[in-house]
């Protein structure tokens, strides 16, 4: 293949990966905007989200769009509540203590990722896409699936802004944001606040995890990458902007997608995390967050 | 009057300020104030809250950075030094609201402050240091069950221990009794001359009773400067603050 | 604290002697097993350094760790150098590359600085796979037998072994003892308890900072070296984030800021889980439990509870 199309092919694996990526690193920045804590286990909600898809669309027979319909309800939806007991039973508890919660979300990493182990298994299972539908380009061919995930991702963070500049529960989230003790004053039970945000930032991960499986399997430790990726984003587009998060996550995933592709995966790597821990040294309101 | 008190020799004064300003967004917190405090005196700063009195110092100190003007110690330039060269150079802050290290002992704290200025007889100052200011005998107390009058006393404790040559208080009689109060009067005075004192202070009682000088500070402004005396008299400041 | 001078070096020599008698009593198996917890003990001793006393919350340690482990083991391999050197090199390393990230890392704090440590310590692991030809990637390389002999005696042997993490270990311990007790300990403990304050005071924070992030590495460093001499295997799975939270675990347990607690951390977590792997498989399970456990309910740890309640003077 020429360049050019070989460019394009990357831009466009790239902007699926964005995608994909803008979503769980969207769950991310909400949980740190709102609540001020780093939740190291966010990738493992990711993974979760991509295992319980598989799991239900084991389960359920009959078309595969059928299945996938049902597991991109109820994966996000359980992975949500799972993050909401956590948030009570623990990160309630902590009082939201910045360090102490990153131990503990620690902590909640290696037991997630192990119950995944132990339950799921250690392979890699597919999922089979809802619909299969493949575009012919003049150079090559390319998985529609693919651009209904970008689609799809675009839709729902769509939904998530109007959600939060149109929505009186958004309204509240963002007041809980801005300053806690003035949302208390008011009357806000911030408590329920942060349940909530911590929540959906789980099942926005976990909805990343449901789109992605049909392209990638669901694996126990596939929560890795997508943590630390979702990290570099958040933290370049400025902690707790969404259109930030937006911007970075493209930016990440096309260059991710180009580097992998005419370098080494490894070494895309390597400039991203250097990229994030130079960024949080000298510039630590990211690109496009408020100096604090 | 001019021959009995003759004018004292030019020095250069310990503190001198030029123009110092520093605003937070739209608020003028301190605006353009030129100061001057000589060696050997209990200056004191008063004006009415918000006048930018604990801003002012925290410039002195170094906790922030002005954004122009400039603040010379005995002649040195030390606008941009950082906080902790300056504790070096001799400049001692006690906290408005105490500061402490709470999980630590009373010797602790003072032995803390003590060896920033080196640790031969570390044991031997740090009890001295106590001692002057009346602690001696809760040594191995931790500072965070201590009564609220004697955790201003380990503050102060600290700030002697540093062996200063300007001691800033801020507001270091609040909350404190009446018999607290003298000694602290008595302690102060037992510092001067070796030692400059300038103390933000809402007790005007304590302000007579102690400042040589006085400095009005309000809206960051310098309303007026002189002895208890002149201020006392100054119709402005009786207006703005004093109460007429 | 300048108060239990004579009751803390005779706890702390004791405590060298029962383990130097543990080779009598001790199968060659567990032996071996303590000579492990022992090299473990002085990373997390090097860690409770930066976090226990300084507050240094540090995701990062585990770059330390392989720093030193690599300093030693490719110097061995590439020119031959001997065991002396070598853990000198794996001291070193581990001190510089600990040195050069808190000039960098310590223009932050709190959250951000973790974040920074851990994506220094992700990057090192990432490039330690990708020049994968030289280091040997995540199979490593072994460590050649000449490299592991000292004086005479062959350090992969078991007596040779212990003695030479039991020696490596005491040190650690004696030196960190001497260390909490002195002027510098207490600006240490200072930093963590107010920083604000001891700026006020004259320190600078940000030296006193990189001055105990530096020797927190040259422990990890003397650990990975230790490593490699002894139980002679280099790799880079010893970059990886495990290697950086293990020690955080051992501290936490044992008591954070109390000079025992970092090998009474180790010592548990070694048997806890090598008593769960006879059970079962999920001993992942068993760190992500005991991190969450012990920050809810024991922040303090084990001596560090003890500590607080009983033992005022233990250091």
């Amino acid at each position: 293949m020429a360049f050019g199309p070989f460019l394009l092919l990357a831009l466009m694996e790239g902007l699926v990966t964005a995608a994909v990526l803008a979503l769980a690193a969207a769950g991310l920045s909400l949980v740190f905007g709102v609540m001020r804590v780093v939740n190291v286990a966010h990738g493992e909600f990711y993974m979760l989200g991509a295992v319980l898809a598989w799991v239900v669309t084991t389960m359920i027979p009959g078309p595969p769009a059928l299945a996938f319909l049902a597991a991109i309800v109820i994966a996000p939806l359980l992975v949500a509540a799972l993050a909401a007991a956590a948030d009570g039973l623990i990160l309630k508890r902590l009082n939201y203590d910045p360090e102490a919660t990153i131990v503990a979300t620690i902590g909640l990493l290696y037991i997630l990722q192990q119950a995944a182990l132990s339950l799921y298994g250690p392979n890699a299972n597919p999922v089979t896409a809802p619909f299969e539908w493949r575009i012919q380009l003049p150079w090559f061919g390319y998985s529609g699936y693919k651009l209904f995930v970008v689609l799809a991702a675009g839709l729902v963070l769509l939904g998530l802004w109007l959600f939060m500049t149109r929505t009186k529960a958004g309204l509240i989230m963002r007041a809980t944001q801005v300053d806690r003790m003035t949302a208390q004053a008011f009357g806000i039970n911030v408590d329920r606040v942060y349940m909530g945000t911590f929540a959906l930032g789980a099942g926005l991960a976990a909805l990343a995890g449901v789109l992605i499986v049909p392209i990638q399997q669901a694996q126990y430790l596939m929560g890795h990458d997508p943590l630390l990726l979702s990290f570099i984003v958040v933290i370049i587009g400025g902690l707790g902007s969404l259109r930030g998060t937006l911007i970075a996550a493209l930016v990440i995933g096309l260059s991710d997608g180009v580097i992998s592709m005419f370098f080494t995966p490894t070494l895309a790597k390597i400039l991203a995390t250097l990229l994030v821990a130079m960024v949080l040294v000298f510039r630590p309101q990211g690109l496009f967050g408020a100096k604090s | 009057m001019a021959a009995l008190n003759p004018t004292p020799p030019l020095r250069t004064p310990l503190i001198q300020t030029s123009g110092l300003t520093l605003h937070f967004g739209g608020l003028k917190a301190v605006d353009g104030v030129d100061f001057t405090l000589h060696a050997g005196e209990i200056h004191a700063l008063i004006g009415p809250n918000g006048a930018g009195k604990t801003t002012f110092v925290s410039l002195l100190s170094g906790r922030r950075l002005p954004q122009s003007g400039t603040i010379r110690l005995a002649g040195e330039d030390i606008t941009r030094l950082p906080a902790h060269a300056r504790v070096r150079k001799g400049i001692a802050y006690t906290f408005q609201i105490t500061s402490v290290f709470p999980r630590l002992t009373v010797f602790d704290n003072v032995a803390l402050a003590v060896q920033s200025q080196g640790t031969a007889d570390l044991t031997a100052k740090t009890h001295a240091a106590l001692a002057r200011v009346g602690l001696d005998g809760l040594e191995e107390q931790e500072a965070q069950t201590l009564s609220y009058g004697h955790q201003r006393l380990l503050e102060l404790a600290m700030g002697l221990a540093l062996n200063p040559r300007l001691l800033i208080l801020d507001e270091p009689t609040q909350g404190l009794a009446a018999s607290e109060i003298e000694g602290f009067k008595t302690l102060i005075r037992s510092l001067v001359p070796q030692t400059t004192v300038l103390l933000i202070e809402h007790n005007m009682e304590v302000v007579m009773d102690l400042a040589t000088r006085i400095t009005v500070l309000t809206f960051g402004r310098v309303l007026a400067t002189g002895t208890a005396a002149e201020i006392r008299a100054n119709p402005a400041v009786q207006e703005a603050y004093l109460g007429a | 604290m300048n108060g239990g001078g004579v009751k803390h070096w005779t706890l702390h020599l004791a405590l060298i002697a029962v383990l130097f008698s543990a080779q009598f009593w001790l199968s060659p198996y567990h032996a071996t097993n303590l000579a492990r917890i022992m090299i473990l003990a002085v990373f997390a001793m090097g860690y409770n350094l930066a976090f226990g006393y300084t507050g240094l919350l540090s995701l990062g340690h585990a770059l330390f760790l392989a720093a030193g482990m690599y300093a030693a083991g490719l110097p061995a391999q590439l020119w031959g150098w001997t065991a002396g050197p070598v853990f000198i090199a794996g001291i070193a390393g581990g001190g510089l590359i600990a040195a050069a990230l808190g000039l960098l890392a310590l223009r932050t704090a709190g959250v951000s600085f973790m974040i920074v440590t851990l994506m220094f310590a992700q990057a090192g692991f990432l490039t330690l796979l990708y020049f994968a030809p030289v280091t040997g990637g995540d199979d490593g390389f072994a460590v050649a037998a000449s490299s592991r002999t000292l004086m005479g005696f062959d350090l992969s042997t078991d007596t040779p072994r212990f003695l030479a993490a039991l020696v490596i270990f005491g040190t650690g311990l004696l030196l960190s003892l001497a260390l909490v007790r002195s002027a510098f300990g207490r600006t240490m403990v200072a930093m963590r308890e107010n920083e604000e304050r001891s700026r006020m005071l004259g320190y600078n924070p940000f030296s006193v900072k990189l001055a105990a992030l530096t020797i927190s590495g040259l422990y990890a460093g003397a650990a990975g070296a230790a490593y490699a001499i002894l139980f002679g295997y280099v790799g880079a799975s010893f970059a990886t984030i495990q290697y950086s939270i293990l020690p955080m675990l051992y501290v936490l347990l044992g008591g954070a800021g109390t000079t025992l607690g970092p090998l009474l951390g180790a010592a548990l977590m070694f048997v806890l889980i090598e008593a769960a792997t006879g059970l079962t498989t999920a001993h992942q399970f068993i760190v992500g439990a005991a991190l969450v456990t012990l920050v809810l309910f024991a922040p303090k740890g084990i001596l560090g509870t003890v500590r607080e309640r009983w033992v005022r003077w233990l250091p």
